[in-house]
């Protein structure tokens, strides 16, 4: 059985840009938008890149600023200074 | 040679290494005093630890990179709470109704937050694990800030709203307090991993994005720009403490095979626990945002059967399976809001907080919602009491009610093989006979009663005579409730008036 991970963030201008990344780097996510606030839901494993929001938001980003905008995850965490990893390990 | 050039910075650390700079060899071995002294409580409850470095924060936050994005919260949200006090954001709600969820978010949420804010103080002191200490030493300050920030938040509409003046000591008193209080006291009197389980994991990852998530996406819905802020606000600490309860459990898990039974039954016990708490969160999603977004069942489908079950799929590989009774839950979640809700109409009177029958659209959405239920059971009961209410016999219980020895609320649910019975469970200890309302309670009552022979039962005290009187109005001022404008029916109250006063101004200047 494929477990999703999930991530939910807020709807705000660094939210939509972090949303648009994810998207770009995770074909398999699926996105629900709910009032002020986007679901993504991913089988297994989901990736977020610091170079890929950048990309998007159009300057420099530090990861631990996802503090900002994240109101929930499923999923283990990895995150060092590229990128942040939510997976299930099964 | 190896000069240093004087205009090469140093290279940055990672962030791995910051971390790790951060949470190892900091700490030193006593010399002269027995560390069983310095850290008593982290071996009775029988959890094994081998090397506490082999717990890691996944986030790996350093306390520069803390102080930095929760001070940008903050500014965040204290520039959106002035502009909604300034804007007069109160008038921009759905319905007045909708307050009454913030009624009960401020008496019955809000003191959690700050009675967890010291459980993980004391945790953050007690474990020996500097990874451990300082995650716990993190989410303290974040409690104390959820709890702060709520009562700011919910102060402006203290000005305007009734039954939102006195919650602190409204949570030490009133009857159906007493639910949340027990619960928390109950895990706060645990030991450091049984209270970890209990809140971090049970309630922080398994249970509460079903608080913090959904019902405040209802409150931006519903025109709350001031709760939803706070409410993201702490959600956004929330997913670092969900991260911590996973790790924990991990950590214990991997940690010594013998942790696994003890880390299982904590699980099953606290899972139970903060699911019968959220009967609550059920009727504030279902009844009280006047404009709905997703149903308690439909949330509970996806935040815990699915999001869950991911979850206890992933912990399988440590022999840990999904919480005991899981399954009850599941065939409660077509009756759990309504249960919930048509408890607190028949107590309206002793409530700071207003209850109303829902509309006929509302009862629509219901029926549209719980297909297997809400015609069946709970409509003919609305018709009912709305027909009594329209002949002036509005319908009030003015018996009290048995309350469960563990969850302290009312015993109004029903069995789950039937909706028309009600559940009740009773067991002798010592020559005394108590009372629960599920299987669950009553297993957690069975393997510790001692703790739960001592449970603060408020139908108990007031016939002890041990809340202010004998009557229920003499017990209403010991809860400091406001008679006549806190408690009864939201039509007709003060509350109603006030908001039906500014929709008619608002009416004449579009009509001017």
């Amino acid at each position: 059985m494929t477990s999703n991970v999930s991530i939910t963030l807020q709807n705000t201008d660094d939210g939509r840009g972090i949303v648009a990344a994810i998207i770009a780097d995770n074909p398999e996510a699926v996105v629900s938008t709910y009032p002020a606030m986007t679901k993504i839901d991913c089988p297994s494993r989901l990736i977020m890149n610091k170079t890929s929001i950048e990309q998007q938001l159009g300057r420099e980003f530090d990861l631990h600023e996802l503090n900002l905008t994240m109101v929930s995850i499923s999923g283990n965490v990895d995150e060092d200074d590229d990128r942040l990893l939510l997976m299930w390990n099964v | 040679m190896n000069t240093p050039n004087p205009n090469e910075r140093l290279r940055k650390l990672s962030l791995k290494e910051r971390y790790a700079h951060l949470t190892r060899g900091l700490d030193w071995q006593p010399t002269y005093q027995d560390k069983k002294k310095i850290f008593p409580f982290t071996d009775y409850e029988g959890i094994k630890i081998h090397d506490w470095d082999a717990f890691e924060d996944p986030f790996r936050l350093t306390m520069d990179s803390y102080w930095k994005y929760q001070a940008e919260k903050e500014r965040k949200l204290y520039a959106v709470i002035d502009s909604f006090a300034q804007n007069n954001g109160q008038m921009n709600i759905s319905d007045a109704r909708y307050i009454n969820a913030l009624k009960i978010f401020i008496t019955a949420v809000s003191p959690l937050e700050y009675a967890a804010h010291r459980g993980f103080a004391h945790v953050g002191r007690h474990f020996e694990g500097v990874g451990p200490r300082i995650a716990c030493q993190f989410q303290a300050i974040d409690e104390l800030r959820h709890a702060q920030t709520q009562i700011h938040t919910i102060s402006h509409f203290n000005k305007f709203f009734d039954g939102l003046h006195d919650p602190l000591h409204m949570y030490n008193r009133v009857w159906y307090l007493s639910v949340p209080k027990s619960f928390f006291e109950d895990a706060i009197t645990a030991g450091p991993f049984e209270f970890l389980t209990a809140v971090s994991f049970s309630f922080e990852y398994v249970l509460t994005s079903l608080l913090f998530v959904p019902f405040m996406s209802g409150a931006a819905y519903n025109g709350d720009m001031a709760t939803v802020t706070f409410g993201f606000s702490a959600q956004s600490d929330e997913s670092r403490h969900m991260t911590l309860g996973l790790e924990i459990i991990k950590f214990m898990l991997q940690q010594d095979e013998g942790n696994v039974p003890i880390v299982q039954k904590w699980i099953d016990k606290w899972f139970w626990r903060g699911y019968r708490l959220l009967s609550i969160i059920a009727m504030m999603m279902d009844y009280m945002l006047p404009k709905k977004i997703m149903s308690w069942k439909e949330a509970w489908e996806m935040y815990f059967e699915q999001g869950g079950g991911a979850l206890f799929n992933d912990l399988s590989r440590y022999g840990i399976r999904l919480p005991k009774y899981h399954e009850v839950a599941k065939a409660e979640k077509d009756h759990y809001s309504h249960q919930a809700w048509s408890t607190f109409y028949q107590y309206s009177h002793a409530s700071a907080f207003h209850t109303w029958t829902p509309s006929e659209e509302e009862m629509t959405w219901f029926a549209e919602k719980y297909p297997a239920s809400f015609n069946q059971l709970y409509r003919p009961r609305y018709d009912y009491w709305a027909k009594a209410e329209a002949d002036g016999k509005r319908f009030y219980n003015n018996g009290l009610p048995q309350l469960c020895q563990v969850c302290q609320i009312p015993t109004f649910f029903t069995e789950p093989t039937d909706p028309t019975r009600i559940s009740t469970r009773t067991k002798i200890y010592n020559g005394e006979r108590f009372y629960f309302c599920s299987d669950g309670c009553h297993d957690i009552f069975e393997d510790e009663p001692e703790k739960y022979l001592q449970s603060w039962l408020p139908v108990h005290q007031i016939l002890q005579g041990n809340c202010g009187g004998t009557t229920v109005p003499e017990v209403l001022d010991w809860y400091h409730l406001n008679q006549g404008a806190d408690n009864f029916d939201y039509l007709g109250s003060p509350d109603e008036a006030l908001w039906e006063n500014w929709q008619s101004a608002r009416k004449r200047v579009i009509a001017s």
